[in-house]
């Protein structure tokens, strides 16, 4: 198998003519992810901004077969096609989920697990921006401890979110699926390495990708990419893979490029103190020491 | 095979299912829907049925399953009942906009709380604006008849809406009859595989589907949707004759009448306690008493002008609801009014709500109804409930 980068990627365009916000994150997860799955990708996206922005009549953005589900309803409809395109005697259909961070991991998740647990072919891809982002950036089960979301704002009282970001890789790896993993649209090489990894694979998948939102954030649209990699770098997110029942690591960072420029550069991070900062670098250190660390590097 | 067997309204309707041959069935078990997606199961798990047969977590799943299944085409088919059809309510509209075929049979049941698991109407009402066709069945034969009938009205391109197939919790789920079972041939010949569709996902012309129509298209979108559902009331009339041909058992389309021609007092019912209306009409005429009744076999589309003509000849109508909108009356009784208003019908009409949480429905209820309507000259009283136990 050839590499995937920039100069063997597909120049085929799947997604286009959409109407998200310039920089956004998660329109460049869908656009590189197709590339790699190709046309005959059937697509399911739940209410979000993904399916806001695409289906607009009479302006259709997806040149795939696509579909907007019930907002809980992602993976179920995305297994229902597979089933469906399989009874009409399709070899080998390509059904493919992509949810944001709420739609999987709050109002989703019944319906994932449901549909991992039936063990068919299909592909999962939760592009997370870590908030409800499409009704006006809201707390999600992913939103970071600290972020100021207009669900959890920087109060006189309350600075940002207090919960942390659910674990959601590892809650899909425990239902023991063939292949799961977390990447970052900072590092595409990598991601679209799992988005071909995630096509071969027999029974269900799932990756979860890391996409920065210019207008939920509050940075300028130019340094999506850049903040998607320093998240990678500071290490408060990870790329990492569940394969044969174990965790990999795809990248560990020898020294970690400083967490807190990183989170100045965020409007959602502005009003942190400096206790804030410290727990979230006590935190950062206590996950890789106490865990990534122990993760074999894959090969 | 052609058959007979002694079947409960669950197992006549799995066998009318395996007869149509769905490609796709999602799921998830609901009392008292469950002998029905256990024998579809076990006819899977026999061979008797090819199918890809999802086993989901919930019904809210059952149903996004069915829609993603019939978006590129498979024939699908799922159950539910009561608190599980409020659960993938939500849903509902996604298969109707996107016009897609799935038949799904409602145990109906009571909805909580009180919490209780048996039969009446409850459910129905809150989705009876999602789209699908709703129809009702009597007893378990026009279970089984009225699944494969289903899935020829569903399908046909020019209606292309889902339909809902309701059986009366226990009273129909859970009684046994004898049932005829058609051969596989004779079906197949009446209900043939299902052709492509023009508006489903597929290889050569991708599509979205379940798209978004703002402000300057939405309304459209719906007037055409109901404007395309309406013309299901006279193809059902056609599939049900065309049905008797092939099978020998016609139930007249959207409504019965049953000895209604000289009737001056008309009952009216959806599903099973039709069967005990027909025999109190029976007994009550033999005591000369002037009654009918109107079976409805159809709630969306509304038969208005089926209904107008049943009802032209007669003096007062009784309408039986098993179920009730709090702060008002009778769905069905609703319904009827404004058909019978459209049609300018003048005559008295009155509401009788009972069997609720499965109380039964007696003889000396159906006594009562008619009394009311004899007496409806003294009668100010619009609602009366049936077989109460205590003063209120």
């Amino acid at each position: 198998m050839t590499k995937l980068n920039a100069r063997t990627l597909s120049k085929e365009e799947h997604f286009y003519g959409h109407k998200a916000c310039g920089g956004c994150g998660e329109s460049l997860a869908l656009r590189l992810a197709l590339k790699v799955l190709g046309k005959e990708a059937y697509l399911s996206l739940p209410a979000g901004c993904m399916a806001a922005v695409s289906f607009i009549y009479p302006n259709m953005a997806f040149r795939n077969n696509a579909m907007i589900t019930p907002f809980a309803a992602t993976a179920s409809v995305a297994t229902g096609i597979e089933a469906g395109l399989k009874a009409l005697g399709k070899k080998n259909p390509l059904s493919v989920g992509f949810a944001g961070d709420g739609g999987t991991a709050d109002i989703g998740i019944q319906a994932l697990s449901g549909a991992l647990d039936r063990n068919r072919k299909f592909i999962y891809i939760c592009t997370d921006n870590e908030a409800y982002m499409n009704t006006g950036i809201q707390r999600s089960g992913l939103t970071p401890f600290g972020a100021a979301t207009t669900t959890t704002p920087a109060g006189r009282a309350i600075r940002g979110n207090l919960g942390r970001k659910k674990n959601l890789f590892e809650i899909v790896a425990a239902h023991g699926i063939p292949y799961a993993a977390t990447a970052s649209i900072g590092y595409p090489e990598d991601f679209l390495a799992k988005v071909q990894k995630a096509k071969e694979t027999e029974g269900p998948s799932y990756i979860q990708v890391y996409c920065p939102c210019p207008t939920g954030w509050g940075y300028p649209p130019e340094i999506t990419v850049d903040l998607a990699k320093e998240a990678v770098d500071t290490g408060l997110w990870f790329l990492g893979e569940f394969e044969e029942g174990i965790f990999w690591l795809n990248r560990k960072p020898r020294a970690f490029a400083s967490l807190r420029e990183h989170l100045a550069r965020q409007g959602r991070f502005r009003h942190l103190q400096e206790e804030d900062l410290a727990a979230l670098e006590r935190e950062r250190d206590h996950i890789w020491e106490s865990k990534f660390n122990l993760w074999p590097l894959a090969k | 095979m052609n058959s007979y067997a002694f079947l409960n309204g669950n197992e006549a309707a799995a066998w009318g299912v395996r007869l149509c041959r769905p490609q796709v069935v999602a799921a998830y078990p609901i009392t008292p829907q469950t002998k029905a997606v256990e024998k579809i199961a076990q006819f899977v798990q026999d061979g008797d049925l090819l199918c890809e047969y999802l086993h989901v977590e919930s019904e809210h799943s059952a149903m996004s399953c069915s829609i993603g299944a019939s978006s590129v085409g498979a024939r699908t088919f799922t159950a539910t009942s009561s608190q599980g059809l409020l659960y993938m309510a939500e849903c509902l509209p996604y298969a109707s906009g996107a016009r897609l075929p799935i038949v799904m049979m409602n145990a109906n049941r009571a909805i909580a709380t009180p919490w209780n698991i048996y039969g009446d109407q409850m459910d129905m009402p809150y989705v009876l604006n999602s789209g699908w066709i709703q129809l009702f069945a009597e007893n378990a034969q026009e279970a089984l008849d009225l699944i494969i009938q289903s899935f020829r009205l569903g399908e046909d391109e020019k209606i292309l809406a889902p339909v809902m197939v309701n059986l009366d919790g226990f009273v129909l789920t859970h009684t046994y009859e004898k049932v005829h079972i058609p051969s596989q041939e004779e079906v197949d010949a009446f209900l043939p595989a299902p052709k492509p569709r023009k508006h489903m996902m597929n290889d050569e012309s991708p599509m979205s589907m379940c798209i978004s129509a703002g402000n300057q298209h939405n309304l459209e979108f719906k007037i055409r949707q109901h404007r395309d559902l309406l013309p299901a009331e006279e193809l059902f009339e056609g599939i049900d004759k065309e049905y008797e041909k092939a099978f020998g058992r016609g139930y007249g389309g959207a409504l019965e009448g049953y000895r209604t021609e000289d009737a001056e007092h008309l009952l009216l019912a959806t599903g099973s306690v039709c069967g005990t209306l027909r025999h109190m009409v029976d007994l009550l005429r033999e005591e000369r008493h002037s009654v009918g009744l109107v079976k409805m076999r159809m709630l969306r589309p509304f038969p208005v002008k089926r209904l107008g003509a049943l009802c032209s000849g007669a003096k007062t109508l009784g309408v039986l609801d098993k179920n009730l909108s709090f702060g008002y009356e009778g769905t069905v009784f609703t319904n009827v009014n404004s058909a019978l208003h459209q049609e300018g019908i003048p005559l008295r009409s009155y509401n009788f709500i009972g069997g609720l949480g499965g109380r039964d429905i007696t003889r000396q209820d159906v006594r009562s109804m008619v009394r009311v309507l004899e007496e409806s000259d003294k009668t100010t009283e619009k609602i009366h409930y049936l077989n109460v136990r205590c003063a209120l």
